[in-house]
C-alpha cells in the first residue's frame, strides 16, 4: 500500500502568528482519517498544507510521495473547502461549479468530452441535485451548497478526498446524504481525510482519527469512542443551522489529557 | 446621407464593435474575481504611459500597452502576496498612475494637459484604419486567450485555493488575467476613454448579472450589451451632436437600471410561482 500524504515536522506560520507547530501525519491510501479539534486548533490549515495550498513555513509535505510544487497528477485529489465561494456575484449554475471538477482530466484547449459530462451527471445524481443542475447556486441552502461541493470533488472522480468541515452549518437531510456519500467512498476503497468539528453519523465510517490542539497533535489513533451523554444511542450529534454548540467542541476525554 | 457613407463613423462603428464584445467578457472574470475595480487602476496606470509616448515621440498605444501591462502585472503580484489588501494596491496605483501621466506631459515640450483629454475622454471618431487594425489585433488575441483559458480561469475567478489544489498555474493565470485586463483597457480607450473604461468591463456584466442563471449566459448576454451600448451610443453621439464616450456609458447605465427592474419583477413572478 502507498502513501496518500505524508507530512514530517509541519510547520505554519501566518503573519508571525504559528498555527502549526511541527505535525507529523502520514495517510495511506483507503484510509479514513478525520482531523478533530476545536475552533482555532488549526485543522484546516493542516488539510490546507497536507494539499500544498497553505505553504509551510518549516518541515515538508509530499502527496503521493513529491512535494505540492513538483507534484502532477493533481487529478488523484478532490479538495472540498469549508464553503462555496460565490464568485463575485456572477451567477453559475450546480452544473458549470460541478462540471469545473473536471479541470484537473480536461487538456487546454479542449472541448468537454462524454465521459466529462458522464462524471457531471453521475456526481449531481449521488448528491441528488440532479434536479436542480440548471439553477444559479445561489439559490440553494447551505446543505445544498455543500452537496455541490462534495459533487465537484465527486465529478473529477479523484482518488483521494480532502474535506474541510463537511458537515458544519448543513441540515440534517444534507448530513445523512453526506454519510452515504462517504459511505460508497469508502467502500470503493478511496482515501479521505476530512475536517469536523464533531462526527455525527459519520462516526462509524472513521477508521483513524487526529485530534489537535493549538497547532500541535494531541491524539492520533482509533477514533476516540465518546463519553457522557453523547455516547447514548439516539444521540446524533446533529445541530443543523446553529452556530457552535454551547458545549465544549473537544472531547472530554481530550481535555483530561491537556490537563495531565 | 447615413452614417455609413463617412469613411470616420465606418472606422468607429467597427472599433465600437470591437470593444463592445471584449471589454464585457474580460470584465466577466474579473467581477467574478471580485476586482470590479481593476480597469480603473489599470487604466489611471496606462495614462502615464500615454504621456510618455508623447515624451518619446512614439505611437501613446504602444506606450500605454506597456506600462498598462505592467502596472496590471504590479497589482497582481501585491495581490498575490497578500501584504497589501488588494484595493490599497490599487488606490496607490490609481493616483500614481494619474499623477505620473499628469506630471509627464507637463515636462514634454509643445504638450500640455489638453492633449491627454482624448485619451481620457475618448475619441473613437478618430479612429484611422491603422488604429482600427491594431484594435482588431488587440482584441482578436484578448477574445482567443479568453476562450482557450476560460475553463481554468473560472475555476481561478471562483475560488484560488481550489484552484491551486486542482493543480492549476495560479500564479501565470492570476498574472494572464491582469495583462488581457490591461490590453483590453487600452483597446477600450479609444472608444471611451481611460476614465470612463472600467465602465464597460463592469456595467455590461453587472446588466447580464440581473437576468442571468449561469456563468456563461452572463458573459454572452453582457457581449451583446456592450455591442449595444457602444454602437447605439456612437450612433445617437452622432446625430445628437454629443460626446460617444459619456454617451455610450451613459446608455450602459440606462440598460442596467432597465434590467434591475426586469430583474426585479422576474425573480418577484418566479418566487410567487413555486410558493404557488
Amino acid at each position: 500500500m502507498s502513501t496518500a500524504f505524508d507530512m514530517t515536522a509541519g510547520q505554519v506560520a501566518i503573519d508571525g502568528r504559528k498555527i502549526l507547530r511541527g505535525i507529523d501525519l502520514t495517510v495511506d491510501e483507503g484510509e479514513v482519517v478525520a482531523v478533530l479539534g476545536a475552533n482555532g486548533s488549526g485543522k484546516s490549515t493542516l488539510v490546507r498544507a497536507l494539499l500544498g495550498v497553505q505553504p509551510l513555513s518549516g518541515g515538508a509535505t509530499l502527496l503521493y510521495g513529491r512535494p505540492p510544487a513538483r507534484f502532477r497528477e493533481w487529478w488523484r485529489i478532490g479538495y472540498v473547502p469549508q464553503r462555496l465561494s460565490v464568485g463575485g456575484g456572477v451567477p453559475a449554475t450546480v452544473r458549470e461549479v460541478v462540471a469545473s471538477g473536471r479541470i484537473a482530466r480536461q487538456r487546454r484547449g479542449r472541448f468537454t468530452s462524454s465521459a466529462d459530462r458522464q462524471a457531471v451527471a453521475a456526481a449531481l445524481e449521488e448528491v441528488g441535485l440532479s434536479g436542480r443542475a440548471g439553477d444559479p447556486v445561489s439559490s440553494l441552502s447551505g446543505g445544498q451548497q455543500q452537496r455541490v461541493l462534495i459533487a465537484r470533488a465527486l465529478a473529477g472522480e479523484p482518488d483521494a478526498f480532502v474535506l474541510d468541515e463537511p458537515t458544519a452549518g448543513v441540515d440534517a437531510g444534507s448530513q445523512r446524504m453526506l454519510a452515504d456519500t462517504l459511505r460508497g467512498l469508502v467502500e470503493r476503497g478511496r482515501t479521505v481525510v476530512l475536517v469536523a468539528h464533531e462526527l455525527g453519523p459519520l462516526e462509524p465510517l472513521i477508521s483513524r482519527a487526529v485530534v489537535l490542539n493549538q497547532g500541535c497533535k494531541v491524539h492520533d489513533g482509533a477514533p476516540p469512542t465518546a463519553v457522557g451523554t453523547h455516547a447514548l444511542p439516539g444521540h446524533d450529534h446533529v445541530h443543523p443551522h446553529e452556530p457552535a454548540p454551547a458545549e465544549s467542541p473537544v472531547p472530554s476525554w481530550v481535555l483530561a489529557q491537556e490537563k495531565a | 446621407m447615413t452614417i455609413f457613407h463617412l469613411d470616420f463613423m465606418r472606422y468607429a462603428l467597427v472599433a465600437a464593435v470591437m470593444v463592445g464584445l471584449t471589454a464585457p467578457a474580460v470584465g466577466t472574470f474579473i467581477v467574478q474575481r471580485r476586482l470590479a475595480l481593476l480597469g480603473d487602476g489599470i487604466g489611471h496606470v496606462a495614462l502615464t504611459g500615454v504621456a510618455l509616448g508623447f515624451l518619446t515621440g512614439t505611437a501613446p498605444v504602444a506606450t500605454a500597452v506597456v506600462v498598462a501591462a505592467l502596472g496590471a502585472v504590479a497589482i497582481e503580484m501585491v495581490r498575490a502576496r497578500g501584504k497589501t489588501s488588494g484595493d490599497v494596491a490599487l488606490a496607490l496605483l490609481f493616483y500614481g498612475g494619474l499623477a505620473g501621466g499628469v506630471m509627464i506631459i507637463y515636462l514634454t515640450p509643445g504638450e500640455s494637459t489638453a492633449s491627454l483629454n482624448s485619451y481620457l475622454f475618448g475619441a473613437i471618431t478618430s479612429v484611422d484604419s491603422t488604429d482600427l487594425w491594431v484594435i482588431a489585433g488587440l482584441a482578436v488575441a484578448v477574445l482567443a486567450l479568453l476562450a482557450v483559458f476560460g475553463r481554468e480561469l473560472f475555476v481561478l475567478c471562483q475560488d484560488e485555493e481550489v484552484a491551486r489544489a486542482s493543480g492549476l498555474p495560479v500564479r501565470f493565470l492570476g498574472l494572464l488575467i491582469a495583462v488581457i485586463a490591461s490590453v483590453t483597457v487600452v483597446v477600450a480607450m479609444r472608444a471611451v476613454g481611460l476614465l470612463l473604461v472600467s465602465a464597460l468591463m463592469v456595467v455590461p456584466v453587472a446588466t447580464s448579472q440581473q437576468l442571468t442563471r449561469s456563468f456563461r449566459t452572463t458573459m454572452a448576454l453582457s457581449m451583446v450589451f456592450g455591442v449595444l451600448a457602444t454602437v447605439g451610443g456612437l450612433t445617437s453621439s452622432f446625430y445628437l451632436d454629443v460626446p460617444s464616450g459619456a454617451t455610450i456609458v451613459l446608455l450602459a447605465l440606462a440598460g442596467f437600471a432597465v434590467a434591475l427592474g426586469i430583474g426585479r419583477f422576474v425573480r418577484r413572478s418566479r418566487t410567487g410561482e413555486s410558493t404557488a
